[in-house]
């Protein structure tokens, strides 16, 4: 009864109700499956474009569950990339999963054994992250597997429709659906430069910079791998010095 | 050395795993190192912004509507900044300004 209360007030469930914790984390994860299912598609198609089938195009995306980061394991994949190349991308990318994460240990209750910590790591998206530091007070983790469950399966559909009916779709068709993460990304990026006029000052100076390293002579020879690498530690580095964010700042949400 | 691209993926996804799962076997506390605490936060705006451009341009048909879709990205980003509009509006104006641009 009050987890029914709770879900159709649109309110939080009771503390230790998990059974309502795990509804409302379905319910929360459908609009992000919808939306990882645009993104997905075009990540699919990427895929398939450097030759990866359907099965692979589903393990990248039940493994990896990360959108940028998937993105560049297809550029890293499409351009025969090394082990070490692949891994430090993927490092430099992925970090701010690190950060998120970092976060997450402190909105759990300290009793919480170490194999539900194991299996949140894997729930550890821009998305759910956002959902699950929304929550007051410790975290019932059975909300974030909920939303995952979800939102996964919805990515993981997108990407193997992507792969298998993305040759089927107009050119025009896959010409729009290419700038969706772009627009994903733009989603992310650009709201705190709305806040801040130092954010949009990096955001427009990284792509500045990104852009004089694909134009310029001797740079432009720099794998578009590296380029990532090598822009983020400078840029980010730079930022960090110069603007130092304050001590309540919580991590970059979606 | 190149992979096969299972071994790739399989290399890909245990090194995000490993990022995400190692803050919960190491850290019982805040990062309180004011550098590296400012540096894991601009670090996703940095390499999306790094990601995102000159690539929103190359990746269309024609780069005039991976400009426009870049600008109307910017633009719904800055009114309602949810994920799934913003890439819709990206799509669809890629799409409406190829009827025009590409033949």
């Amino acid at each position: 009864m009050r987890q029914q209360n709770s879900i159709v007030s649109g309110r939080y469930p009771a503390i230790g109700d998990h059974r309502g914790w795990m509804l409302r984390g379905f319910r929360d994860g459908f609009p992000i499956a919808m939306g990882y299912f645009a993104v997905s598609f075009a990540l699919g198609i990427a895929a398939r474009n450097v030759g990866m089938n359907a099965v692979q195009g589903f393990l990248m995306s039940l493994g990896m569950v990360a959108s940028a980061g998937e993105y560049a394991a297809i550029m890293l994949i499409g351009a025969g990339a090394g082990v070490l190349e692949m891994i430090a991308t993927t490092v430099v990318i992925n970090l701010r999963y690190f950060l998120m994460s970092c976060s997450l240990t402190q909105k759990l209750d300290p009793k919480t054994p170490l194999w539900k910590r194991f299996l949140l790591a894997y729930c550890v998206t821009d998305e759910l992250f956002g959902i699950s530091s929304a929550v007051p007070g410790y975290l019932d983790v059975a909300y974030t597997y909920a939303a995952t469950a979800v939102s996964v399966s919805g990515w993981c559909l997108g990407t193997v429709l992507g792969v298998v009916v993305g040759n089927i779709l107009p050119a025009r068709a896959m010409s729009a659906l290419s700038v969706a993460l772009y627009g994903m990304f733009l989603a992310i990026i650009i709201p705190p430069a709305k806040h801040s006029r130092f954010m949009g000052c990096l955001v427009a100076l990284s792509m500045a910079a990104s852009w004089i390293f694909t134009a310029a002579p001797v740079l432009r020879t720099i794998s578009s791998g590296f380029r990532v690498i090598l822009l983020t530690l400078a840029i980010a580095g730079i930022a960090a010095l110069v603007r130092p964010v304050q001590p309540d700042d919580t991590p970059a949400k979606s | 050395m190149k992979p096969s691209i299972l071994v790739s993926l399989l290399i890909m996804s245990a090194t995000v795993y490993v990022i995400r799962a190692l803050p919960f076997v190491l850290l019982r506390r805040n990062i309180t190192n004011p550098f590296l605490r400012s540096f894991l936060y601009y670090v996703p705006y940095v390499t999306l912004a790094v990601m995102t451009f000159p690539a929103i341009i190359t990746a269309t048909d024609s780069p005039w509507s991976g400009l426009l879709a870049l600008i109307v990205g910017v633009v719904v980003s800055l009114v309602r900044g949810d994920l799934f509009t913003v890439a819709l509006s990206s799509c669809v104006t890629v799409f409406l300004s190829e009827l025009f641009l590409v033949h």
